[in-house]
């Protein structure tokens, strides 16, 4: 399957990405790692009219740890993350996220900033991002995870804005993220992902709704005493997930508590 | 309308004009004849594609040739100088690690990214390392036979565990 053909620019800087953007008009798209975008161009899913490729802008390739907070370049791939040392030790539970994503070509390839800019229901980053109210930094402005997750692939991104780079707050106490999947390398059918932070547990679903979720109900019960099976009990409050071919919402309804359960459970 | 791509394939030198929208595979069949990376499930699902950029593995499929601008990539004719075999083709061929073959090529270039970071992987991490790739015939038993024969083969000073 051959995508429809499209104009193709090469981006060395921020600005650089921003000014070809601006230049190539509304029908343009950027491509990161392009692991999620490249399927959907071969199967004609999306047709873009010109793509900004951004993979040679090294600036936004890093990561690093200031004022409580692990800053990370948008173009940092999955591999990196995964590996990182800074990572593992400041906020291990994004490691080890990055080290389950797809396999390991596509973490070869794909980003943390694509994933955000993708916004699908199913990626696993957009829930930590929103379970630790992270800031996704563009060119132009700061977004809180919880304003950035709109709708299935839809966030504020302007159509020549750029993300640069996701600031999370350092968390590196107990922590788990469970993905229920039929194949190792699939996307999370449903995910849960908890986290023990100075301020309490924090709890984000994966995939039960066209949003990432903060499981507040699940936080507030353990807040106050509630123990793992009855906190857990709480994960579906509120949720009108959808059903499709892998799963029905009801079924998700209980991924999301089972999950939820034993993420707690296994915490550490 | 091609646009200029110059990389290394195989530790050669190329220059060649392409269009945006060829897929990095297809430039490797089609452009420059290397016909031993297959094009399988062509979602990007079944790893027979992967080859290595600047050692780590990538699917070809899923890649614009464009996108390996002033990349070095490594194919699986790159693995080993012509008539000779890179330890993991040897293991694949000595353990059966193989019946059509079709996949055979991602396998050990998937194979070969592994064993550099891992010369010695327990089940587990080969059954890891290797989840991007599908065996639709032979099954996995003998693949991972073959890739700890690779792995005690290179520990054991053959060729380094890295082609061209």
């Amino acid at each position: 399957m051959i995508p429809a053909a499209f104009e193709y620019s090469r981006a060395h800087s921020v600005t650089e990405a921003v000014a070809q953007l601006r230049e190539a008009g509304p029908e343009a798209k950027v491509i990161a790692g392009g692991q999620s975008l490249l399927p959907m161009m071969r199967m004609r899913l999306a047709r873009p009219a010109h793509l900004v490729d951004v993979n040679a802008v090294r600036e936004l390739d890093y990561v690093r740890v200031e004022d409580g907070h692990l800053r990370v370049g948008a173009m940092t791939r999955h591999v990196t993350l995964a590996r990182s040392e800074v990572v593992q030790r400041h906020l291990p539970l994004l490691a080890e996220m990055a080290s389950e994503v797809g396999d390991a070509q596509i973490r070869s390839r794909g980003t943390l900033g694509g994933v955000m800019a993708h916004a699908d229901a199913a990626g696993d980053y957009p829930t930590l991002a929103t379970m630790l109210d992270a800031m996704i930094v563009t060119d132009r402005r700061r977004i809180a995870a919880g304003d950035f997750f709109q709708h299935l692939f839809t966030t504020p991104l302007d159509l020549d804005e750029l993300v640069c780079e996701v600031v999370f707050p350092v968390a590196a106490g107990p922590r788990r993220y469970l993905k229920f999947r039929r194949r190792l390398f699939d996307w999370a059918i449903v995910g849960a992902g908890v986290q023990r932070t100075e301020a309490g547990w924090r709890v984000g679903l994966t995939h039960v709704g066209p949003t990432p979720v903060r499981a507040r109900g699940v936080e507030a019960a353990l807040a106050s005493g509630a123990t793992p099976v009855e906190a857990a009990a709480h994960a579906s409050d509120g949720l009108e997930p959808t059903s499709d071919v892998r799963a029905t919402a009801d079924f998700r309804l209980h991924l999301a508590r089972v999950l939820t359960r034993r993420a707690l459970e296994q915490a550490a | 309308m091609g646009q200029t791509l110059r990389l290394k394939v195989n530790g050669v030198e190329r220059i060649d004009e392409v269009e945006p929208r060829l897929l990095l595979v297809y430039y490797l069949r089609e452009v420059c004849g290397l016909t031993g990376t297959h094009v399988g499930c062509d979602t990007s699902q079944c790893g027979a594609c992967t080859v290595l950029l600047a050692g780590a593995p990538v699917k070809s499929c899923n890649m614009l040739a464009l996108q390996a601008e002033g990349a070095s990539l490594t194919t699986i004719e790159g693995l080993a100088a012509p008539g000779e075999l890179h330890p993991l083709q040897t293991a694949f061929w000595e353990q059966h690690g193989l019946q059509c073959g079709f996949c055979t090529p991602g396998f050990i270039m998937a194979a070969t990214a592994l064993l550099a970071d891992n010369p010695d992987p327990s089940d587990e991490e080969i059954g890891r390392g290797l989840e991007g790739n599908l065996c639709r015939c032979t099954g996995y038993v003998n693949i991972r036979k073959a890739v700890k024969a690779a792995g005690e083969a290179v520990r054991a000073g053959a060729a380094a565990p890295m082609g061209g």
